[in-house]
């Protein structure tokens, strides 16, 4: 048993939910107790889709245990069948009807409909939801693009082709990555043969095989079904994730050479902004800004490369909730003198967020409620979602209008530049001071209200408990005070560094004077 | 899959009525759904789910889809291990428990709650509770129900959680004077504008179950009168009925009418004057009047369509049909208690369709072609009905908001008119 408060991933029908829904003309047959049609709410009020995910389930109550439930699913796949006509079945268990063990698969065959049903065999009491995406997606590719199917050998003459792979309901920004990376490839003269499974039919897998490659968008998703298409039917697979600019010119160039053009055309965009932005001197202030990144591991280890490469950030912070990928964040973590957190308890992640004392959080909607308790400025960058995740305007991650976002999403939380060297210039003004807060940001934002500001911003019981030493060390009156005067935004690393100083020279009180010894030694 | 039924039973009038019985998919929350509302009622309860992912998703995502601070309930998620028995299921709990109370040392209550897979594979929580109970007593108090999807739907959970609490209700003794006891949660405002309303009528004793702090659970016995807020109480009614409490029947407490003979049956059954009554109502029934009329001109001559959800769905029909002047097409709930409801649908006019169960999809065919003027909906069906013209009132927000008595009314007519008044607002960007 695992005690669980919140929990960043759903179980695996959901992903095979969140395939199914992407998906036009499939339909899926979910044996599952009342109840579990919770799930539709997560695609018509998150996403705002406006159809009801193509989901049946059983319902079968406890009445039903003692007779047949088997009959129940039989009957309740035929009715689907006759009432929805999707060209492809997808029939499974959610964890309950696993128990039973009625064996949808087969009892599915059994009926013997006139279009291909593809069993799902997801084990809910040892995967998760993304893990579930990427089985139902291998499994529909597998069983709709087999490697005897009938293909008309390939155009020599025709344009080179690719494959999307990977983006599905509910992802985080798939709906715009998929407009922006599609932008992209078309530049180089390549065409898109199907983007799957965002808006693909059964039809369409079955004609993945006559791309030339495939473009691994989402690795959670796509990599098994990519690998299994690599091997099958000699596709390589682009495994670049466009996100930030030199990212987005190494998928550019990787694209190019598989296809076997020039990547030129599409190297350089004029509504490229993000590398200027950084450059430009207001932008000096984000220099070395600490930042905290977790979430789904490629979108993580993405981020990290661009806060530290294209914003000048220094990464404190760096993890993931999803373990399949957890070698590749221990990884990158390591590149930046980190420790990975690979966890699924959100109470942990708050726990090195606090201890690290970042100025910025870039993480999932968890990361974000984490940010604001500890008046942390936070910017949202993967899954899972929430309803604000699906803003009404193209907002990509990917590409350089992704790269543009990233810089504005990730930056506009943060006090603005000048007003930055302002705030420190005048910090002790009646008015203009640090207790009133980033201009630009609204109330109840980071600095706003008294208790924020003139009570230390950052959390001293759980930087305490994080760091034993600390917390023996007592703050003089006047030095706590000196700590209040500087500016909310680099107090929280001032206070820590001065604490692992003072614990660093075995000392048991903080006056004036160590403060500025510590200050002076960590500048060195 | 559909087993249909139109039954007629014979004894009373107002089960003469027929109802249309549906199996088939159920659009509809389980019983863990209660726990969002249940936690916050009772403040010093810990409801701990023994289950799996999905129930720790469903809960996270019904409670506002996402609220984020630390709650007072959680889940203990069934692994491999623990379904292959290579692990103890009870020395697991044990551990997760001590976890818990480690981070919660204020819980006074805990509540053992079974979900489908503890249910399926008959984990004994009733034993776990006893045993949970012993070993940290006195300081905690633990409490077995289940929450489970293959026994109860959505408000059934808060039935279940308070039919469990009745066990722990000391006895009343037969010698006691009579109480008047109001039971069903509802939100702390509603509670205390009801308990002025109680001690303006003179009645002396009344209590509230379930109590706010677990330790003041109040008594159950022979001179206990039972008045039901809530209209999904079956199960915690036959469990004070074997206490030996009386039940007092009356129209549910929505509405200026339905308050106030809600109230009636209380005064009636205590004595209160007939004068003194009009009195003290007076002002309380005359403000919901008042707030009420405004959203008669919205809602008056409008068609509505219950899909099951709560139960509430005859009382709230009645609400609006005989207070605000709507006609109700079909009135979907998920479980009819025929007793409880009686006063409730003998005034619901016969060419009312009253449903029981559901096959979501055939209920949908019936929607669409009667093309109500608004529906009243779970979270999963109303943007798809919205995106076919359809106007929609989502069903969860009439269980989270304060909607019972006089000083409500407005509110809840308010409910049922704000989609009818934002559509008529948006018609020039109408798809």
């Amino acid at each position: 048993m695992k005690l669980a408060v919140w929990t960043y991933e759903g179980p695996p029908h959901v992903g095979a939910m969140r395939v199914a829904t992407a998906m036009t003309g499939v339909h899926y047959v979910l044996h599952a107790p009342q109840g579990d049609t919770y799930a539709d709410l997560l695609f018509t009020m998150i996403e705002r889709r406006d159809r009801r995910p193509p989901v049946t389930y059983t319902t079968f109550q406890a009445r039903d245990l003692g007779s047949d439930t088997a009959e129940l699913f039989k009957s309740a796949c035929k009715d689907a069948y006759e009432r929805f006509q999707p060209e492809a079945m997808i029939v499974g268990a959610s964890c309950t009807a696993e128990l039973i063990q009625d064996d949808p698969s087969g009892l599915a065959r059994a009926l013997a409909l006139p279009v291909p049903v593809i069993p799902l065999d997801l084990p809910s009491y040892q995967k998760k939801e993304t893990w579930g995406a990427a089985e139902t997606f291998f499994q529909l590719v597998k069983t709709l693009c087999p490697a005897d199917g009938d293909r008309a050998p390939r155009d020599p003459a025709a344009k080179p082709s690719c494959n999307i792979l990977g983006p599905t309901a509910l992802g985080f920004r798939h709906r715009d990555d998929v407009v922006e990376v599609t932008r992209l490839i078309e530049r180089l003269g390549v065409t898109v043969n199907v983007v799957a499974p965002l808006g693909a039919t059964p039809a369409d897998l079955s004609r993945l095989a006559d791309a030339d490659f495939n473009v691994v968008l989402y690795p959670e998703i796509a990599n098994v079904a990519a690998a299994w298409l690599e091997k099958t039917h000699r596709q390589p697979a682009v495994r670049i994730a466009p996100v930030g600019l030199t990212a987005t010119r190494a998928f550019i160039a990787e694209v190019a050479k598989l296809a076997g053009v020039d990547p030129a055309p599409a190297l350089n965009d004029p509504a490229s902004r993000s590398g200027w932005w950084s450059r430009s001197v207001d932008s000096t202030y984000l220099t070395n800004k600490r930042v905290f990144i977790f979430g789904e591991a490629n979108r993580a280890v993405a981020a990290a490369k661009v806060a530290s490469e294209e914003l000048g950030f220094e990464v404190v912070g760096l993890g993931a909730y999803n373990r399949e990928f957890a070698r590749e964040v221990r990884a990158a973590a390591e590149g930046y003198g980190l420790t990975a957190l690979i966890t699924d308890d959100y109470l942990e992640v708050e726990r090195a967020i606090a201890e690290a004392q970042p100025e910025l959080v870039l993480g999932t909607q968890m990361e974000r409620h984490i940010a604001k308790r500890l008046r942390i400025a936070c910017a949202v960058i993967s899954a899972p979602v929430h309803v604000q995740d699906f803003p009404a305007r193209h907002s990509p991650q990917m590409g350089f209008e992704g790269a543009n976002v990233l810089f504005d999403t990730w930056v506009h939380p943060l006090v603005m530049g000048l007003e930055e060297h302002l705030l420190a210039m005048f910090r002790d003004d009646f008015e203009f001071n640090d207790a009133a807060g980033p201009s630009h940001l609204g109330a109840g934002h980071v600095g706003t209200g008294a208790p924020a500001v003139t009570a230390p911003v950052e959390v001293p019981l759980a930087a305490a408990e994080a760091n034993p030493s600390a917390s023996e060390i007592v703050w003089t009156h006047e030095a706590q005070a000196e700590l209040s005067k500087i500016p909310f935004f680099v107090r929280g690393k001032a206070r820590r560094n001065t604490e692992s100083f003072a614990a660093s020279q075995g000392l048991a009180q903080i006056h004036i004077e160590t403060l500025y010894e510590a200050r002076s030694h960590f500048s060195r | 899959m559909t087993a249909l039924a139109i039954s007629h039973s014979n004894d009373t009038a107002a089960s003469a009525r027929p109802v249309l019985r549906e199996r088939g998919q159920r659009e509809v929350f389980c019983g863990l759904t209660s726990i969002v509302w249940l936690h916050r009622k009772i403040q010093d309860a810990f409801f701990l789910v023994v289950g799996s992912r999905t129930c720790a998703h469903l809960i996270q995502s019904a409670a506002g889809v996402m609220v984020f601070a630390e709650p007072r309930f959680a889940t203990a998620i069934l692994e491999e291990r623990d379904l292959a028995g290579m692990a103890d299921a009870n020395a697991e709990l044990d551990r997760v428990v001590d976890e818990l109370l480690g981070r919660r040392p204020d819980i006074k209550t805990l509540f053992l709650v079974g979900s489908c897979p503890s249910e399926v594979i008959k984990l004994d929580l009733a034993r776990a509770a006893l045993r949970l109970s012993t070993r940290h007593a006195p300081r905690l108090r633990v409490v077995n129900y289940s929450g489970s999807g293959i026994e109860t739907t959505f408000t059934q959970g808060e039935d279940a959680c308070l039919a469990a609490l009745v066990a722990e209700a000391p006895e009343a003794p037969a010698n006691a004077p009579p109480s008047l006891l109001v039971v069903g949660s509802l939100p702390d405002i509603v509670e205390d504008q009801f308990a002025r309303l109680f001690a303006e009528l003179g009645i002396a004793k009344v209590e509230f179950f379930p109590a706010r702090k677990s330790d003041a659970i109040p008594a159950i016995g022979p001179n206990t009168r039972v008045l039901l807020a809530q209209p999904f109480l079956g199960d915690t009614w036959t469990k004070m009925e074997a206490r030996g409490a009386t039940r007092l029947s009356a129209p549910f407490p929505f509405g200026a009418e339905g308050t106030a003979a809600w109230l009636k049956a209380a005064a009636d059954s205590f004595g209160v004057d007939e004068a003194v009554f009009r009195r003290v109502i007076a002002p309380g029934r005359e403000r919901a009047k008042r707030s009420m009329e405004r959203h008669r001109a919205t809602l008056s001559g409008k068609t509505i369509f219950f899909f099951p959800d709560s139960q509430m769905e005859p009382s709230l029909a009645r609400f609006l049909t005989t207070e605000l002047g709507m006609t109700a097409i079909e009135v979907g709930t998920p479980y009819l208690h025929r007793d409880l409801m009686a006063p409730e649908l003998e005034q619901l006019s016969v060419d009312v369709l009253i449903s029981e169960g559901q096959d979501v999809d055939r209920q949908l065919d019936r929607c669409r072609a009667a093309r109500p003027d608004i529906v009243v909906c779970g979270l999963g069906l109303a943007n798809p009905l919205e995106a076919e013209g359809i106007t929609t009132k989502w069903s969860i927000e009439l269980v989270f908001s304060p909607i019972h008595g006089f000083d409500q009314a407005g509110d809840l007519a308010g409910l049922f008119a704000r989609p009818l008044n934002r559509r008529r607002m948006l018609q020039g960007i109408a798809a």
